[in-house]
């Protein structure tokens, strides 16, 4: 099969993330970067793909109560969406600002809980959507256009 | 500036990459704060850090990161060595502390390089 054949139809891969458990967070992040490989995916979208959804995948694993990752990769672009079950987040612009962060104690000791992950997802993808609601749970969807 | 160079100047031990010694890197970085490194690093980049855990790896995993020094004479635990061999990263200890062994490399002419 030559990389058109393969890029030809979409492709959705699905992940579930667990709360708290810091040994599997990045592993879907990872499965997430094999797979872009192997689809011969420019190295550079790959690159930024991968740092995104392990910033996601760290957020929800630090944050959430758990919830899953979905990858949707079709001719023109990858879209990257994350659903948790909650907590929520309370104010999203508050959030999004470079060096806030609630993470805990645990959470930094492995190096995270910088305030960086939200806007680093922004920075690396094309379109960044994130809805949130206190006591529902979060949405977060980021695109990413293939050049060609 | 090859990574074997990087292991002679901070006079360091090799845990595991003895076959990607030749292998270059074009910038370092060093951080404990995987969350910076995440938003500042490019690829071909040397990784220093104090930080030893998976997350390392997988920091270095995502970012393209070809080669990591565990400063302070760390050695990383089996688990994590060997998701360091599965990703072909090289891994290097030294005695350094992150200040000595970024100063030691930046003498060395290796340089920082933020986006």
């Amino acid at each position: 099969m030559t990389r058109k054949d393969r890029m030809n139809s979409s492709m959705i891969q699905v992940y579930e993330i667990e709360s708290g458990n810091f040994t599997k967070a990045g592993e879907a992040a990872g499965n997430i970067k094999k797979l872009l490989r192997q689809l011969g995916i420019d190295a550079g979208v790959v690159r930024r793909v991968s740092i995104a959804a392990y910033e996601a995948e760290m957020n929800m694993v630090i944050h959430s109560i758990g919830g899953i990752i979905k990858i949707l990769i079709d001719p023109e672009a990858i879209t990257f969406k994350a659903r948790d079950t909650g907590p929520g987040i309370e104010d999203i612009e508050l959030a999004m600002k470079e060096g806030y962060s609630t993470a805990t104690d645990f959470a930094r000791e492995l190096g995270f809980g910088a305030g960086m992950g939200l806007p680093n997802i922004k920075k690396c993808s094309d379109d960044f959507i994130i809805k949130s609601e206190v006591g529902v749970g979060t949405r977060l969807e980021a695109r990413f256009n293939i050049s060609t | 500036m090859r990574i074997g160079t990087v292991k002679e100047l901070l006079d360091a031990q090799l845990i595991v990459g003895e076959g990607l010694l030749d292998h270059r890197v074009v910038s370092a970085c060093g951080s404990d704060l995987m969350s910076d490194v995440l938003a500042f690093v490019k690829e071909q980049t040397l990784l220093l850090t104090g930080l030893n855990n998976p997350q390392v790896i997988r920091t270095a995993e995502m970012l393209d990161v070809s080669a990591i020094v565990f400063v302070r004479g760390k050695i990383p635990t089996p688990d994590i060595i060997e998701m360091a061999i599965d990703r072909d990263i090289v891994l290097l200890s030294t005695e350094n502390t992150l200040f000595e062994a970024c100063g030691k490399l930046y003498e060395g002419g290796l340089r920082g390089r933020i986006t």
